[in-house]
C-alpha cells in the first residue's frame, strides 16, 4: 500500500499505471474502471477523496465516476477489512451447504455479510458464482480460491491467515 | 486429429504458457496457413461451413454473425474483436478450464477470427476473479507479440492486431454483449438496444464482434481441419465438440469435452458418476442458471440445441446443474431469481423491480408465509418478464426460465409450502447431515 | 405516409416515427414514461408496449416497445388486447412496489405523469406484500428539490441532464433496484438548465423548489401565457399564481423557440415579482425628501400639471417595456423627446443589429432552427450567460454529424442511445472566439479568447478566407490565420452554417465582421444570430426614429435646464450611463416621474413615483432577438395601485390630450397605433389573439376546470364572494369556464387534457407529437430575410496589444446576476456570484496580484474594490468583470482602467 486510502493525490504508481491504460484508450475517462480498480488495489477501497482525485485526473465528474463505481460490485466505496472473504452462494454452492458454512463464518468472525470483523481482518461478503460449481461449496479469501469445503476446511484455512492479498488488475 | 480438439493439448503436466509446447503440438500453425494462403472471405467461408455456433448460451451460428460486420471498409477506423470471458452465469465453469489451461489455443483463435473480419484491436473480456487465467493470458499475449503472432505485421502478411486482456469489476451483466461493450468503454454496464447490432456499431460506435471463450477455442481446429471434420464431430445434428459440466449432487462433478449431441443419461451416469449415495435425481439445468428445468423423463435426450429447444429448455452454456430430491425446488428458484435481481442492471422496469418482487414472493412461500394467490403471481410475473423483447435484454427472460419450468414439474412442491404453512425439506436430516 | 394498423383501425402515420409518437399523434392514449419527444426513446420503462402481429393472419402477435418500433407500412399493432394491456398494467405495478403513497404531500400530486398513467391502466390494487426501498434525499440548491424515494428509474432526469444539456454532476448511481440519481454529494447543480428537471421528471423526485416552499397544486393555479423576460430570446412561459402572487413558471410550448425547456433565470427569475419593496402606491416626494402615497387621481392631476402646456416634457423609455407602454410614452411627449432608454452606444450596436438583420440577406434563424445548424462560428458572446437558452440549442446542434452518421446506417433520429453510441465524440463543428472561456467550450471545435478588437480581426480573416474580394487581414499572426482558414473551411462545407454574434463585446467590428462572415457564405440556407441585451431591445431598436434624440443628446438638454419633466419607463439609468453623469440627468430635469414595477435608484430619484404592473400581471408585445413579436397576458391583476404602464400613459393621455389618446381605449388598440405608426412593427398585432377572439363563442380560461376554494379565498376578508373581474383587453378569462380544447399557441396558459394532468399533455395540443401547437405558432416574425444590401464592411481594427499601465475592461455575464430582474427573486440571489474581476497569470503578474486579493479599481471617476480571480483564459492585457460591479451595469466599450492591490489586500 504505496498511498494512504484517504490521500487525495494519485500516488505515483497509481498514476503510471493509470497512464499505462489511458496510452491505448480513446480517452482518459474510458478507463475508468480500470484506475478505479488501480486505486483500490494500492488503498485497499476507493474513498470519497480518491474518488474525487481520480474523477479529475480522468477528466470526468466525481458523480459520473461515482455513478460506474457504484455500479460494479467488486468496487469498494467502503472500506474493508485486510483480506475479503467472499462465500458464493450461487445455486449449486448454495445446494451444496451455503447457509450453514454461512452461518460458520460468521459464527466464528461474529460477523454478519457485509461487515468486517472489528479487528479489521477480515470482510465478509457473498459472492456470485465463481465458476467452479464442480467442486462447491467454494469461497474466495484474497486472490485464493478455496474449493470443496467445509467447516474443517474452513476452520483451517481461517487459522492460517494465509492468503494472497490481491492487487493484480 | 482428434476427436477432443479443444482439450487436446490439456494436460496438468505442461505449463499452460508454454509457447514452444504449444507450437510443438502443432500450435499456431492454423494461423500460419491462414495468413499464407486465405483471404478473409475464405476463413469466413470455412467457419459457415462448419456449422459452428456460439458457446457463450444463445446458440447463434457463428459463421453467420461474422457476415454482418461491413468488409467495404468505406468508413475508415477500427474494428474489435472481443472475447467474452465474463463467464458468471451460475453454474457455468467451462470456459475457467479453457483459460487457465490453454491460453494460446485462445489467443490462436482470436488472432484468426480478428483477420477474418478484419479486426484491428481484440479484448479479452475476463471476470476478476479469474486471476490465474488473467495473469496466464498477458504472459500468453507478451510471448506472442516476441513470436509476431500479435502486432504490426503478423508474420509478415500485412495484418496487424492489437490484444489487451481487460479484466472487469463485476456483475453478470457485462456478460450480455453489448453491456460487455457499454463496460469496456468504461462506463456503467448498460446493455444496448439492437439494432443497431454490435457488428455494425459496437465499441466505440465501430463493428465489433463478440464471442465466447469456447467458441473462439474451436477456430483454429475448424480452420486447420476444415470445416466437414468439424461437422463430423458433432453425433447429433450440430456441429463440434463441447465442454459439458454436471454439478450438484452427482459423485464426480466436473467439465468434460464431448461430441454434441451427446445424451443427458450419459453425462450424468458415466461421466458425473450417477447420483450421490441416498439422492435422486429430480430434476436439472441443462445448461446453467437460466435454462428451464428438465425432469427424468428427459434423460435420453441429446445435447444438441433444438432437441433441448424442443423439449422446453435451452442448451445454453452446457453446464447442468442437478436438483437432487433433498433440496428445496422452491428454495432453488428462490436462489437463482434472488441472483439475477441482484445482478440486474437497473435499467429496464420488469426486470430491475419485477424480479425482486417474484423474489420476495418466492421467500413468502419458501417460508411458509405463501397465500394461495402467490401461485397466479408467479405465473403471472413468468408471462410478463419472460419473454424476450418485454425487457431491454435477455437477463430477465433468462431469469425467468428456471421459475416457469419449476411451476410446471415441481407445483406439488410449490402446493405443499403453501398448504403446509412450512418447507417440506427443512430439517430433514438428510440436508443436516451433508459433508 | 406509411398506413399502420392499431386494433384493426388503419392510421397514417409519418414516415420515420416510431409507433408510440404515432399513436400519441393520432390521438390514442399510450402511457410512456422514458420516451420525451425531444431526448427520443430508450425503451427503459418497458411502458408503451403494443402486440405486434406478423400480418393478418397472426393472432398470437408478441409485446413490442411502442417507442423503439418504426413505424411501417401495413404493420398490424394491438394497444387494447388484453396482452398488452395486462402488460401495461404489470408495468406499474412494479414501479408502484417502492413508490411512496405520499401524493397528497407530494409537490407533483394533480399533475404527475405517474399518477396519470395508473390511473390509465387502471393498477388499483396493490398486492406486493414486501418492504419499500428507502433512499436519502439531497439538498441540490435553491431551485430544485430531490426526493428520491418518489423515483420510478426512468432515467429522464440523467438523460435530460448529461445527454441534452451536458450537465456533469448528476448521475445515475448503484445498481439493480438500488439505482440512485444524484450528486456525488450535496450541493448545488450545476447546470444553468438543471429547472427543466422539474417538468422532465414524469413524478415527484425533482421538483420546484420555490413552489414547493410556498405551495399550491397545479389546479389551484391562475395562469397565462407569457413571455420571458429573462433576455432577448423571448421563451414562452406559462405563469401559475396563486393569492397575488407568482407562484411559478413553467415552459409554454413553442416549436419554433423554446421547445419543451427553459433556463433557470426564466424560470426562476420572474419571481422577482413577490419582491415586497415593489412599489405599490403612486409615491409623491415631499419635503423631507420621502414619499407620501396619494391616490390615483392626484397622481394623474400632478402629472397634468408637470407635463401640462408650456412645460418642456422629455421621455425615456425602456427596452424591458412593452412596446405599448413604450408607444405610448412617445405618443405622450413626441418623438422629438422621447428616447428608448439605451446609453448611446448601446442603442448604435441595436440599430446596427437591427439595419444587419433587416438587409444582410440571411436568416435569422429560430431556436429550431439553430438546433439544426451543422457548423457555428460564435463571435464575442458566452451564450450560456447572454443568451441561455440558445446554448442549449447550440448544444444540439452540434449532433448535426451524429444524425448524418446515423442516417448513414438508417438508424432512426429517435434511437437516442444508438445515435449517440455511433457518434461517440464527433460533432459537427463549433468554433468559439469569445472574450473568456465559455460554458459551451466542451462540445465545442475550438475556443479562443481575444480581446474585442482581435475577435473582429478574426472575423474579418474569416470572412476573407470565404470571399476573396474582401480584404485581408494584415499582419494576423499565422495560428490565428491558420484558425480562420479552418472556420472558413468548416462553415463553407456545411448546409446549414450559422453565425452568431451580439452585443456583448460592445464592439459594432464585432457584429460587422459576424455579418460579413453570414454575407460572405453562399448557402441559402446560411443563418446569423444576435445575442441582445433585453427583452425587449431590439423591439425598441425598431421603434426608433431618426429624430429621436439620444441618450446623450437628452443628458445635454437636462443639464442645460431645457427639461422642466423627465418621464421615465421602466429604466434603471444607473445601468445606462456613468453615475455622475445620471446624477446630473436626473438633478438637473426639473420634475423626474419615473414609472416603474421593482424600485430601483432612478425610482429613488423622482418626484413621482408609479408603481406598474410587472410582466406577469400586465399584457404586452416584446420582440425577441429573432425579430419575433411576442404577446404575454397578465396572469393576475395587479395589486392596489400597479397597473401596466400603459394604462398610467393612456390615462395621462386622456387626460392632457384627449384628443390623440380617446381613440385608443384598449390595449388592441395602442398595438394597433403602435403598427400603423411605425412600420417596422406594422405585424406586431399579429403577435396574439386580439380581445375580441373567441373560441366557440367563448374566452380562454385561466384557471383550470378543478379551481378550488374561489368562494373561500379571500373569506378571512369578506364572506362574500367577489365578482371575478372582467378582462376587457385580452381574450382570457379570470374565471373556470371558456373553451377548451385546440387553442392557438398564444392562448395556451396551461396544459391539460382529460387523462392529462401533467405537462405531458402538451402533445393533445401539439398537430402531432413533437410538431407545432395545432392553434398555431406564437408569435410572428417582423424581419424575413431580404434582398442583401451592399453593404461596406468597417476598416479592420488595430491589433490589441496589452499595456502595463490600464486593462481594458471586459464586461463578462452572468445568468445569475448581470441582468435587471431576476436576481431580485430570492431563490436566483443566491446563487449570484461576489463581484469579480478576473485577469490572466500574465497581467496579474504585472500588477502584482494574485487570486483572492483585493484591488481597487479605476476608471472616469468611478473607484472601486474588486477580489481578484486569476483566469487564464482572459487575454492579456484585459480584465473581465462582473456585471454587478458595483456602479458598473454598463460600463461604456473601450474602457480602461487602472489596477492596483488595495490596502492590506496583496502582501506584496
Ligand atoms: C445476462 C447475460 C449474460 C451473459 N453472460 C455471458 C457470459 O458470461 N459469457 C458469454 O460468453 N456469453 C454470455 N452471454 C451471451 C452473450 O450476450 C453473447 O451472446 C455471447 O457472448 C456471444 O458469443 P457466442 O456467439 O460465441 O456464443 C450472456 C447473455 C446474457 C443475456
Ligand atoms: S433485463 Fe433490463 S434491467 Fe435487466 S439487466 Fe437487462 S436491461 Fe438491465
Ligand atoms: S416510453 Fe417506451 S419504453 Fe419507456
Amino acid at each position: 500500500m504505496s498511498a494512504d486510502s484517504t490521500s487525495t493525490y494519485l500516488s505515483a504508481a497509481e498514476c503510471t499505471e493509470i497512464d499505462h491504460e489511458i496510452s491505448h484508450a480513446p480517452t482518459p475517462a474510458a478507463v475508468a474502471i480500470d484506475a478505479l480498480k488501480i486505486v483500490q488495489a494500492h488503498r485497499g477501497w476507493v474513498s470519497d477523496d480518491s474518488l474525487t482525485a481520480l474523477a479529475e485526473y480522468l477528466g470526468m465528474s466525481a458523480a459520473e465516476l461515482d455513478g460506474i463505481a457504484t455500479f460494479y460490485s467488486l468496487i469498494y466505496r467502503k472500506p474493508v477489512g485486510e483480506q475479503v472473504i467472499s462465500l458464493c452462494d450461487s445455486v449449486t454452492c448454495w445446494i451444496k451447504g451455503y447457509d450453514r458454512l454461512q452461518a460458520h463464518i460468521s459464527g466464528r468472525l461474529g460477523v454478519g455479510l457485509g461487515e468486517t470483523t472489528a479487528d479489521n481482518k477480515y470482510t465478509f461478503l457473498p459472492a456470485p458464482c465463481l465458476g467452479a460449481c464442480d467442486r462447491a461449496p467454494v469461497m474466495m479469501l484474497g486472490d485464493d480460491l478455496h474449493q470443496d469445503l467445509d467447516e474443517k476446511k474452513l476452520d483451517q484455512i481461517l487459522q492460517s491467515g494465509s492468503f494472497n492479498k490481491g492487487g493484480e488488475v | 486429429m482428434s476427436d477432443r480438439p479443444l482439450t487436446i493439448n490439456i494436460n496438468a503436466a505442461r505449463d499452460a504458457t508454454d509457447i514452444n509446447g504449444y507450437e510443438a503440438t502443432g500450435g499456431y500453425q492454423a494461423l500460419r496457413k491462414v495468413l499464407a494462403q486465405m483471404s478473409p472471405a475464405d476463413c469466413l467461408t470455412a467457419v459457415k461451413d462448419s456449422g459452428l455456433r456460439g458457446r457463450g448460451g444463445a446458440g447463434f451460428p457463428t459463421g453467420m454473425k461474422w457476415s454482418f460486420v461491413p468488409m467495404d471498409n468505406v468508413s475508415p477506423g477500427h474494428k474489435y474483436l472481443i472475447c467474452n470471458a465474463d463467464e458468471m452465469e451460475p453454474g457455468t465453469f467451462k470456459d475457467r478450464l479453457l483459460l487457465e489451461c490453454d491460453p494460446h489455443q485462445l489467443i490462436e483463435g482470436m488472432i484468426i477470427s480478428a483477420y477474418t473480419i478484419q479486426a484491428d484491436v481484440a479484448y479479452i473480456f475476463i471476470r476478476h476473479e479469474y486471476h490465474l487465467a488473467i495473469k496466464l493470458l498477458k504472459q500468453a499475449i507478451a510471448d506472442c507479440h516476441a513470436r509476431g503472432y500479435l502486432g504490426d505485421n503478423i508474420q509478415g502478411s500485412g495484418f496487424n492486431l492489437q490484444m489487451y486482456v481487460h479484466s472487469s469489476a463485476g456483475r453478470y451483466i457485462c456478460g450480455e454483449e453489448t453491456a460487455l461493450i457499454s463496460s469496456l468503454e468504461g462506463k456503467r454496464a448498460n446493455p444496448r438496444a439492437k439494432p443497431p447490432f454490435p457488428q455494425v456499431s459496437g465499441l466505440w460506435g465501430r463493428p465489433t464482434i463478440v464471442n465466447n471463450v469456447e467458441t473462439l477455442c474451436n477456430i483454429p481446429h475448424i480452420l486447420k481441419h476444415g470445416g466437414e471434420w468439424f461437422q463430423n464431430l458433432g453425433i447429433g445434428a450440430d456441429a463440434g465438440t463441447k465442454l459439458f459440466g454436471v454439478s450438484g449432487r452427482v459423485k464426480n462433478p466436473g467439465c468434460w469435452e464431448l461430441p454434441m449431441g451427446t445424451p443427458i443419461r450419459e453425462l450424468i451416469e458415466e461421466h458425473a458418476g450417477g447420483m450421490q449415495d441416498g439422492y435422486q435425481l429430480k430434476g436439472f439445468l441443462p445448461g446453467g442458471a437460466s435454462t428451464d428445468f428438465l425432469v427424468p423423463e428427459h434423460l435420453d435426450l441429446a445435447m444438441d440445441y433444438d432437441v433441448i429447444g424442443k423439449a422446453g429448455s435451452r442448451l445454453g452454456t452446457g453446464t447442468m446443474i442437478i436438483l437432487d430430491d433433498q433440496t428445496c425446488p422452491v428454495g432453488m428458484v428462490k436462489n437463482l431469481i434472488d441472483f439475477f435481481a441482484q445482478e440486474s442492471c437497473g435499467f429496464c422496469t420488469p426486470c430491475r423491480d419485477g424480479l425482486p418482487w417474484s423474489g420476495q414472493v418466492l421467500g413468502d412461500i419458501d417460508s411458509g408465509n405463501g397465500i394461495p394467490a402467490d401461485l397466479k403471481t408467479l405465473q403471472q410475473q413468468v408471462k410478463f418478464i419472460g419473454a424476450i423483447g418485454n425487457t431491454h435484454c435477455a437477463l430477465a427472460p433468462g431469469a425467468m426460465e428456471p421459475l416457469q419450468s419449476a411451476l410446471k414439474y415441481f407445483a406439488d412442491d410449490f402446493q405443499q409450502h403453501i398448504d403446509g404453512k412450512a418447507c417440506p425439506y427443512c430439517d430433514t436430516p438428510a440436508v443436516a447431515m451433508e459433508a | 405516409m406509411p398506413t399502420i394498423y392499431i386494433d384493426d383501425q388503419p392510421y397514417e402515420v409519418p414516415e420515420g416515427d416510431n409507433v408510440l409518437q404515432a399513436c400519441l399523434s393520432a390521438g390514442l392514449d399510450l402511457p410512456y414514461f422514458c420516451w420525451h419527444p425531444a431526448m427520443g426513446s430508450v425503451g427503459a420503462c418497458r411502458q408503451c408496449a403494443l402486440v405486434q402481429f406478423r400480418d393478418e393472419q397472426d393472432t398470437q402477435g408478441r409485446i413490442v416497445m411502442g417507442c423503439m418500433t418504426p413505424v411501417a407500412e401495413g404493420a398490424r399493432f394491438s394497444m387494447q388486447g388484453p396482452d398488452a394491456s395486462e402488460f401495461r398494467s404489470k408495468i406499474i405495478q412494479s414501479l408502484m412496489l417502492n413508490h411512496p403513497h405520499d401524493c397528497p404531500v407530494c409537490a407533483e400530486g394533480g399533475e404527475c405523469h405517474l399518477q396519470d398513467m395508473t390511473v390509465m391502466v387502471g393498477h388499483r390494487k396493490r398486492s406486493y406484500r414486501g418492504r419499500k426501498n428507502t433512499h436519502r434525499n439531497q439538498y441540490l440548491g435553491p431551485l430544485v428539490h430531490h426526493e428520491m424515494n418518489r423515483c420510478i428509474a426512468c432515467y429522464r432526469c440523467t438523460r435530460y441532464y448529461n445527454d441534452y444539456a451536458g450537465g456533469t454532476d448528476l448521475a445515475a448511481q448503484g445498481a439493480h433496484d438500488h439505482v440512485y440519481f444524484g450528486r456525488q454529494q450535496d450541493g448545488v447543480l450545476e447546470s444553468e438548465f438543471a429547472g427543466n428537471l422539474v417538468e422532465v421528471c414524469p413524478t415527484g423526485v425533482f421538483t420546484d423548489k420555490p413552489l414547493v416552499n410556498d405551495y399550491t397544486r397545479k389546479w389551484d393555479l391562475q395562469s397565462a401565457p407569457s413571455v420571458c423576460v429573462g433576455c432577448a430570446l423571448g421563451c414562452n412561459t406559462s405563469v401559475g399564481e396563486r393569492y397575488g402572487k407568482l407562484k411559478r413558471i413553467h415552459n409554454r410550448y413553442n416549436t419554433e423557440v423554446n421547445n419543451y425547456f427553459l433556463c433557470d433565470r426564466g424560470r426562476y427569475g420572474g419571481n422577482f415579482v413577490n419582491d415586497e419593496s415593489r412599489p405599490l402606491f403612486a409615491g409623491l416626494r415631499n419635503q423631507q425628501q420621502r414619499y407620501d402615497a396619494i391616490e390615483q387621481q392626484q397622481a394623474l392631476d400632478t402629472l397634468a400639471e408637470w407635463c401640462g402646456t408650456g412645460r418642456r416634457v422629455a421621455a425615456i423609455g425602456s427596452p424591458r417595456a412593452s412596446l405599448e407602454s413604450n408607444y405610448l410614452l412617445r405618443r405622450l411627449v413626441g418623438v422629438e423627446n422621447f428616447n428608448s432608454g439605451m446609453a448611446d452606444h448601446e442603442a448604435a450596436l441595436l440599430s446596427q443589429v437591427h439595419g444587419l438583420l433587416a438587409s444582410n440577406g440571411v436568416v435569422t434563424p429560430s431556436l429550431q432552427q439553430v438546433e439544426h445548424a451543422d457548423a457555428v462560428f460564435i463571435l464575442g458572446e458566452d451564450v450560456t450567460n447572454t443568451a441561455p437558452r440558445l446554448a442549449l440549442a447550440l448544444r444540439q446542434s452540434v449532433r448535426s454529424k451524429a444524425f448524418e452518421l446515423a442516417a448513414e446506417l438508417k438508424i432512426p433520429v429517435w434511437q437516442d442511445e444508438a445515435v449517440r453510441v455511433l457518434a461517440q465524440q464527433q460533432r459537427s463543428p463549433l468554433h468559439i472566439v469569445a472574450m473568456s472561456d465559455t460554458r459551451l467550450d466542451d462540445v465545442a471545435a475550438s475556443t479562443a479568447a481575444h480581446s474585442p478588437d482581435d475577435i473582429a480581426r478574426l472575423g474579418y480573416a474569416v470572412a476573407a478566407a470565404l470571399d476573396n474580394s474582401l480584404p485581408a487581414i494584415e499582419d494576423l499572426a499565422s495560428d490565428l490565420q491558420s484558425r480562420a482558414q479552418q472556420i472558413a473551411d468548416d462553415l463553407r462545407s456545411a448546409s446549414r452554417p450559422l453565425v452568431i454574434s451580439g452585443t456583448a463585446s460592445q464592439s459594432a467590428a464585432v457584429i460587422d465582421a459576424a455579418a460579413a462572415i453570414a454575407r460572405a457564405l453562399s448557402q441559402t440556407d446560411k443563418m446569423l444570430s444576435f445575442c441582445l441585451p433585453e427583452a425587449n431591445s431590439l423591439g425598441v431598436a425598431m421603434l426608433a426614429d431618426a429624430q429621436q434624440p439620444s441618450f446623450s443628446e437628452l443628458t445635454r438638454r437636462s443639464n442645460n435646464g431645457e427639461i422642466d419633466t423627465l418621464l421615465v419607463l421602466e429604466n434603471d439609468l444607473y445601468r445606462r450611463a456613468p453615475q455622475s453623469s445620471v446624477e446630473a440627468l436626473l438633478k438637473n430635469a426639473g420634475k423626474v416621474v419615473v414609472l416603474d414595477c421593482v424600485d430601483t435608484a432612478t425610482m429613488s430619484c423622482s418626484a413621482l413615483a408609479l408603481p406598474t404592473a410587472s410582466f406577469a400581471e400586465a399584457e404586452g408585445t416584446l420582440v425577441s432577438s429573432e425579430a419575433r413579436a411576442q404577446r404575454y397576458y397578465p396572469a393576475f391583476l395587479p395589486a392596489e395601485q400597479r397597473q401596466p404602464a400603459w394604462q398610467w400613459l393612456k390615462q395621462m393621455g386622456q387626460q392632457l390630450q384627449p384628443a390623440r389618446f380617446d381613440p385608443l381605449p384598449h390595449f388592441d388598440d395602442i398595438t394597433a397605433a403602435c403598427a400603423a405608426d411605425c412600420p417596422a412593427l406594422s405585424r406586431i398585432a399579429e403577435a396574439g389573439p386580439n380581445a375580441g377572439f373567441r373560441i366557440r363563442g367563448l374566452k380562454v380560461p385561466r384557471q383550470p376546470h378543478r379551481y378550488s376554494g374561489r368562494t373561500a379565498m379571500l373569506s378571512n376578508h369578506n364572506v362574500h364572494e367577489p365578482k371575478q373581474p372582467v378582462d376587457e383587453d385580452t381574450p382570457l378569462a379570470f374565471t373556470m369556464e371558456g373553451a377548451s380544447g385546440a387553442r392557438p399557441g398564444a392562448l395556451l396558459p396551461f396544459v391539460w387534457a382529460p387523462g392529462w394532468n401533467s405537462n405531458q399533455s402538451v402533445h393533445k395540443f401539439q398537430s402531432r407529437v413533437g410538431g407545432p401547437v395545432s392553434g398555431g405558432t406564437a408569435g410572428v416574425r417582423l424581419i424575413e430575410p431580404q434582398q442583401e444590401v451592399s453593404h461596406s464592411v468597417l476598416p479592420p481594427q488595430p491589433v490589441f496589444t496589452a499595456s502595463d499601465a490600464v486593462l481594458w475592461l471586459l464586461p463578462l455575464h452572468r445568468i445569475f446576476g448581470s441582468d435587471e430582474l431576476s436576481a431580485r427573486a430570492p431563490a436566483v440571489a443566491e446563487l449570484v456570484s461576489q463581484p469579480f474581476i478576473q485577469l490572466n497569470t500574465t497581467s496579474a503578474h504585472r500588477l502584482n496580484l494574485n487570486e483572492g486579493d483585493y484591488a481597487i479599481l479605476s476608471w472616469a471617476d468611478t473607484r472601486c474594490e474588486v477580489q481578484v480571480q486569476i483566469n487564464d483564459a482572459i487575454p492579456d492585457g484585459c480584465a473581465g468583470y462582473g456585471m454587478d460591479l458595483p456602479g458598473a451595469a454598463w460600463l461604456p466599450p473601450d474602457t480602461h482602467a487602472s489596477i492596483t492591490a488595495a490596502d492590506g489586500g496583496s502582501d506584496v
